[in-house]
């Protein structure tokens, strides 16, 4: 029997030019030669040379990146240890029942009321210690908070494929528990970690709605200064910087592709 | 003399193997509370407790330079239901509502075409399906500023899309398809389409394909072999499109605020107009309190179907 019947197969073409021509065309505009409207006038790479005199563009990148890779460190050892905390050691039903509640709190709370949540628990913690301007560090612990929980999940998965035998095996070998964590635990983690700091770092990379509420004055990321860059209008330049960061996008893809070939969903 | 007690303490609790290691009962604990606190405290301080505290704060009256003053009030609740300074208006209202409906429409429309997508990925043969994946995920990976702003050059004047329509009759010459309702719909769907094409996809990858063949072989037609054979085993990956679709649309503000403008708002860009520019945080809590409700309503309710869907 057919399993995929040709009226899929042109609809799910139709799907992937759907996705990808809005892409596609702002890659073929960033080389267009004309500054304004959208009338081709000839092949130049100009915009791309352009970008790397702006200021305010080579900023929000340094942002981005930091945050991005402050963020994932941060939240890959949090998100690591509270996997471990969780999964290794004997909670009741009931105490589990709740852990699991918050920890998959951040997954299914909205963007929005994620950010909302924060700008709150950050002006009051403005108000009690007058500390914490909303900056640079704001935006990496409201970063770290939405990580935490992705971390956990997929050092998780990991948890329960290794099982506890070569754990107890040393523990039966005279390894001392630090030793254990440092010698065993961990580097049969490491798949998961790695696979969980990806993910934190793409979530980062991706993300928007959060750092709009929680950046300060001088700490915009890229997604920041394009969406108020196109308030002002569309210009070769923005379409110069999005096919950069999509070309980025796909190599990082890739890259996870590869690093974890079990990871198809 | 403290301690012998402490010394006693020590000796009177039981040593026991756990993993493989004798150790004390309290050192276990003191482990596992060193190990979940760091990450469990930055959940509550930072996420649980502002979300809990939006029930008070939507209650507050907002100060005249936009502070928060602790003066009890049914004022935003009653501005959310439509009773402003000028009477009756059903701005908000409709706000509400509209964002529920384009949530709604959007998941169906995700759904409808996630099924071809699905059967589509799960024939290829497996040495292409994995590139066939990572193709579906390149876009799920895009920043959506990014992808909603791409939509906004398509859409533009000069572009073909623009112009074909207004040779055939369907929009001005000259004009740009944004911001639109059609917009807002086809940037919603092309944001959401991977959240309900890969759970969609896993379950068809797993199908029972001699159930499909019988309802085949018993003469049924393409809408009862879909409806009976295809449908109650793709439904766990169904649910969690839903869920993944549903939920963040309800709340989604970048692509109605880009694709939309001011005239197709939704409750996210209220939100952020009330944290923003508004300044009013008591009304925004509100709002966010709403939003909060029709969230944990949608995900009671397909949490529910996915109990029934597999018992």
């Amino acid at each position: 029997m057919k399993r995929c019947s040709i009226g899929s197969s042109i609809g799910s073409i139709a799907i992937f030019i759907f996705l990808y021509l809005p892409m596609l065309s702002v890659a073929i505009f960033s080389f267009n030669a004309s500054k304004m409207g959208l009338k081709w006038g000839g092949f130049s790479t100009e915009w791309y040379g352009r970008l790397v005199q702006n200021e305010t563009i080579l900023n929000a990148a340094w942002n981005t990146l930091v945050l991005a890779v402050c963020s994932t460190f941060i939240s890959t050892i949090i998100g690591t240890m509270l996997a471990i905390g969780m999964f290794r050691f004997p909670w009741s039903r009931r105490a589990m029942g709740k852990l699991n509640l918050l920890l998959h709190l951040p997954v299914v709370t909205p963007d929005i009321i994620f950010a909302v949540a924060l700008v709150i628990a950050f002006s009051v913690i403005r108000y009690l210690t007058g500390l914490f301007e909303l900056g640079m560090a704001s935006m990496i612990v409201g970063h770290v908070t939405f990580q935490i929980s992705f971390v956990a999940l997929a050092v998780k998965g990991r948890l329960e494929l290794i099982g506890h035998d070569v754990e107890e095996a040393a523990c039966d070998l005279y390894a001392g528990y630090w030793r254990v964590l440092t010698k065993v635990l961990l580097p049969m983690l490491m798949p998961g970690i790695v696979a969980g700091a990806m993910l934190a770092f793409t979530l980062s990379l991706d993300d928007f709605v959060i750092s709009f509420f929680t950046a300060g004055p001088k700490s915009g990321t890229l997604p920041l200064f394009i969406y108020a860059s196109v308030k002002r209008g569309i210009t070769p330049e923005i379409h110069a910087l999005s096919t950069i960061i999509m070309v980025a996008t796909i190599c990082t893809v890739a890259l996870m592709q590869k690093l974890t070939p079990d990871a198809k969903h | 003399m403290q301690d012998e007690s402490t010394e006693r303490a020590k000796e009177a609790q039981p040593i026991i193997l756990y993993n493989g290691e004798m150790v004390r009962p309290s050192i276990i604990r003191a482990r596992q509370a060193t190990f979940i606190s760091p990450g469990i405290l930055a959940i509550i301080t930072l996420l649980a407790l502002p979300c809990i505290s939006l029930f008070a704060v939507a209650f507050m009256t907002r100060g005249q330079y936009g502070e928060i003053l602790f003066e009890p009030t049914f004022g935003n609740i009653r501005r959310l239901f439509g009773f402003g300074f000028f009477g009756w208006s059903a701005d908000n209202l409709l706000i509400l509502w509209r964002s529920v409906v384009v949530a709604f429409v959007t998941t169906a429309l995700c759904i409808a075409l996630s099924y071809p997508l699905a059967f589509f990925l799960a024939a290829r043969p497996a040495k292409t399906r994995l590139l066939w994946l990572t193709v579906l995920l390149i876009p799920f990976w895009t920043n959506l500023v990014i992808r909603t702003y791409a939509w906004l050059l398509v859409f533009d004047s000069d572009m073909p899309f623009a112009r074909i329509m207004a040779w055939l009759g369907l929009m001005e010459p000259g004009t740009s398809a944004y911001p639109s309702q059609f917009a807002v719909y086809v940037g919603m769907v092309s944001v959401f389409l991977p959240f309900v094409a890969l759970p969609i996809y896993t379950a068809v990858e797993k199908l029972d394909w001699s159930i499909v063949e019988a309802a085949v072989d018993l003469y049924s037609n393409k809408w009862r072999v879909f409806r009976h054979a295809i449908l109650p085993q793709t439904l766990p990956g169904l649910s969690v499109g839903i869920t993944l679709t549903f939920v963040p649309a309800m709340g989604m503000f970048v692509v109605p605020d880009m694709l939309g403008g001011a005239r197709y708002m939704l409750i996210g860009n209220l939100i952020q107009q009330q944290f923003g520019t508004s300044r009013d945080w008591p009304f925004g809590a509100a709002l966010s309190l709403v939003l909060m409700i029709l969230t944990l309503g949608a995900l009671m309710a397909t949490g529910g179907r996915r109990k029934k869907g597999r018992a």
